[in-house]
């Protein structure tokens, strides 16, 4: 009896506690969702309160966009090279960092100053991306007095009068963008990689030294599958961030919220803010961000599902 | 969803904004609003007695709440005139300079306590019809019709330059004063000119030849703000309007069928300047610029011309060498064309409204007369170095800065001789689409004929907006 009674007081008190931010939970975040997906059937132009149901017209004339196509299209490009490279290198840096040394006999150690490559490498992931926007527009500056076009024209590569307009072409735009944040990536999980690394006992380093591996077979071998854990939480969130892609964007690249030469450098979240703020189409807006909702889903739980493999326990 | 009442409420506001997840930053300042706000509103609006020199029945010794939006103008002009309004009137007055007008009115507007006076301006600006249909702006009627400071025989309204008072005017009242009058061309720089003993060009040709010879010198010959198409934007529009009138320009706000395509002077126009890019006239690099970007290197003697409104010299004004001697152009005109050189765009910008629940409503409409005298229009020309819509609005004896002499003197030119488009407020999809056909353009990626295939389209786009039954100009 008192058991139950003790049981009762206890769950309600525990509830006390989770109610609360549960209610904040469907306020400010599931609430803002069905409500976005409410006014992705109507014509609502976000200037005016009043507003009429149209149906699912919002998505047929999503599915005719060629702007909000070549967006999604830029979006999935992002969404394969982002992860891929980000990881890659950052896997490789760690590597390098942690275990690539070869310097003492049988010592298992990062390649000669490695404490410092980590300080070095994790600077960018101090920077806002605002202040990344402003760097990289110096460096990509379409005059001589871009970084580039500077070092470029003096190696006499480039002719002075005809400067690369890096972030102007529709050719190099996406590539330039995805170097910035790769660029900006790549500390954050060379830490992070890092940090799993020194987890891994030393013994089984040494083990696989003795046995005559290389610095790739240790990689692949050993390294790679204690890793996995980490790779794969990274793979997520760097396909978050290239689903996402405004700041930079909208910051560096020419139109209204960025997305140009042309629409060359789109991704969904400027088409979707031009049409919400600019166009006065809010309601079209909103049903782009529901799209961008279920794809961002739908491509973690792929990540999530496609990734997973059998954990190895040290 | 509930939210088709007439008002926008508050509970609105949140709903609103919430539909983005933007709802930290409003609900941030509604916060704050709550917090400061209810000690205004619980006085009654100050009056004073209704005079010949107070129309408007200001009382002394009241308050004035006045918030302007500090950009490409900077706010020194408005201290300046809180500082004569005070002295006149006895009142004190609070002034908040900001660029993020919406976050701080927003709520004030919602919670009845607003400014009384507001230049609502800027990217953050509160739309004005929003502002309108929620019966939130007071009817500056009665400032139009009350006898002007400089001549009391004459009414405000005869003061104004035409135009100013259709453009405030919203459903038949007329609720903001649009105050900075603004010419748009070209511009260069005097001492260069001089030294290099260029004349400035009246035509197409001569322009295009000026720019050759800036290239002879090792110079770009034009430089455009490449991110920002909406600059070229400005020429390509005014050579059309100038080769084929007036006509041709409205063809274009009507959204006709044949307002690009099949139109001569379209043609003509867009042939023009991309033979600036064919010839290789350009500034290099100027197509991916800032506006910034590319008007220091003008200012830096990179390039000989550069297209603006007068806001230019004011935003410039650090990197402008002193002996610069900034100067303006009409955009030069092609042969045949309908308009004379001196004919060029201006339109007047920069709202000030009255709110119709300000506390101190007459101090507001006051403030606004005041506005329109000599006397503070030509402390807006000095302080923020441009034109501002009162007809000779500026004392003959006050020396300004070049490019606003330069200006002053090209629109007493121009005369009765100036247009001004209305597409680019109307339709903001069609002028993307036509900015960023023009990005193409100058970057030598599409030909003339595709440019006005691709601006045609944008035009019989905007013919589908529901909107375009009711924005008819004639």
């Amino acid at each position: 009896m008192s058991q139950v009674v003790r049981g009762r007081g206890r769950t309600g008190f525990i509830a006390g506690f989770l109610l609360a931010p549960l209610a904040l939970y469907l306020t400010f975040v599931i609430w803002p969702y069905v409500q976005t997906f409410g006014y992705s059937f109507t014509n609502w132009t976000g200037q005016s309160p009043t507003f009429d149901f149209v149906g699912v017209d919002n998505y047929s004339a999503l599915m005719k966009d060629e702007v909000f196509r070549g967006a999604l299209w830029n979006n999935l490009l992002l969404l394969v090279f982002v992860p891929a490279v980000t990881i890659l290198l950052a896997l490789f840096f760690a590597f390098m960092v942690n275990a690539g040394g070869r310097g003492g006999a049988g010592g298992v150690q990062g390649v000669a100053g490695s404490r410092f490559y980590k300080i070095v490498y994790f600077f960018p992931q101090v920077l806002s991306l605002a202040i990344l926007a402003v760097l990289f527009g110096a460096v990509y500056r379409t005059d001589e007095g871009g970084l580039l076009n500077g070092v470029l024209i003096r190696l006499g590569i480039v002719d002075r009068m005809h400067p690369i307009e890096w972030l102007n072409e529709p050719r190099l735009v996406l590539w330039c963008l995805l170097l910035v944040v790769v660029w900006h990536g790549v500390g954050f999980y060379l830490v992070l990689f890092s940090a799993a690394m020194q987890s891994v006992p030393k013994d089984i380093y040494e083990a696989a030294l003795l046995d005559g591996a290389g610095r790739a077979q240790t990689f692949f071998r050993v390294t790679l599958p204690l890793l996995w854990d980490s790779v794969q939480t990274s793979a997520v969130y760097l396909g978050i961030a290239a689903m996402d892609m405004f700041v930079l964007v909208s910051t560096m690249t020419s139109g209204q919220f960025g997305g140009g030469p042309d629409h060359h450098s789109e991704v969904m979240a400027t088409v979707l803010m031009r049409n919400f703020l600019y166009f006065g189409k809010s309601g079209y807006a909103c049903a782009m961000g529901v799209v961008m909702l279920v794809l961002t889903m739908i491509l973690s739980v792929i990540t999530l599902r496609a990734t997973r493999r059998e954990r190895i326990e040290f | 969803m509930g939210s088709t009442g007439e008002g926008f409420g508050r509970r609105d506001l949140i709903k609103r904004s919430a539909a983005l997840g933007l709802i930290s930053v409003p609900t941030m300042s509604f916060l704050s609003a709550c917090a400061s706000g209810g000690e205004d509103t619980t006085k009654g609006p100050d009056k004073g007695a209704v005079s010949k020199e107070n129309p408007f029945g200001v009382a002394k010794g009241g308050k004035m709440d006045v918030v302007v939006f500090k950009g490409g103008f900077g706010d020194d002009y408005a201290k300046a005139w809180e500082a004569a309004f005070d002295k006149k009137w006895g009142t004190t007055s609070s002034h908040l300079g900001t660029q993020e007008i919406t976050g701080k009115l927003q709520t004030r507007f919602n919670g009845g306590n607003p400014p009384d006076v507001v230049d609502n301006s800027g990217a953050q600006k509160i739309k004005l019809d929003v502002l309108f249909k929620s019966n939130q702006l007071a009817d500056l009627t009665p400032v139009l019709d009350a006898p002007s400071l400089d001549d009391p025989s004459k009414k405000v309204r005869d003061t104004l330059i035409a135009g100013t008072i259709e453009q405030g005017t919203q459903g038949g009242k007329f609720v903001s004063l649009n105050y900075v009058y603004t010419v748009y061309g070209f511009w260069y720089s005097g001492k260069l000119f001089k030294e290099k003993g260029w004349t400035p060009p009246k035509t197409w040709d001569e322009f295009l030849a000026v720019c050759a010879k800036a290239k002879e010198a090792g110079l770009g010959g034009l430089a455009h703000q490449g991110k920002y198409p909406y600059y070229i934007n400005v020429v390509i529009m005014d050579l059309i309007a100038k080769k084929g009138g007036l006509e041709a320009m409205k063809a274009i706000d009507n959204l006709e069928p044949n307002a690009f395509e099949g139109n001569a002077a379209a043609l003509a126009a867009v042939e023009a300047v991309y033979e600036v890019v064919e010839k290789d006239l350009l500034l290099p690099g100027t197509n991916g610029l800032t506006h910034t970007e590319s008007q220091t290197a003008w200012n830096q003697y990179k390039a000989a011309f550069i297209p603006s409104g007068s806001w230019l010299e004011n935003e410039q004004l650090k990197q402008t060498p002193d002996d610069f001697d900034m100067q303006f152009l009409p955009v030069p005109v092609l042969a045949d064309s309908k308009l004379p050189f001196e004919a060029i765009r201006a339109g007047a910008g920069e709202p000030f409204i009255v709110p119709e629940k300000a506390a101190n409503k007459p101090g507001g409409l006051e403030f606004i007369r005041s506005m329109l005298s000599r006397e503070w229009s030509t402390i807006f020309a000095q302080q923020a170095n441009s034109l501002t819509v009162v007809r000779d609005g500026v004392d003959p004896g006050v020396k300004l800065r070049p490019g606003t002499q330069s200006a002053v003197t090209a629109l007493k030119a121009a005369g009765t001789n100036t247009f001004n488009y209305l597409y680019t407020d109307w339709y903001s999809e069609m002028d993307t689409a036509i900015q960023d056909a023009s990005n193409e353009l100058m970057a030598k990626r599409i030909q003339p004929k595709e440019w006005i295939k691709r601006a045609q389209a944008a035009v019989n786009k905007a013919a589908q907006d529901p909107n375009a039954k009711n924005n008819r100009r004639s």
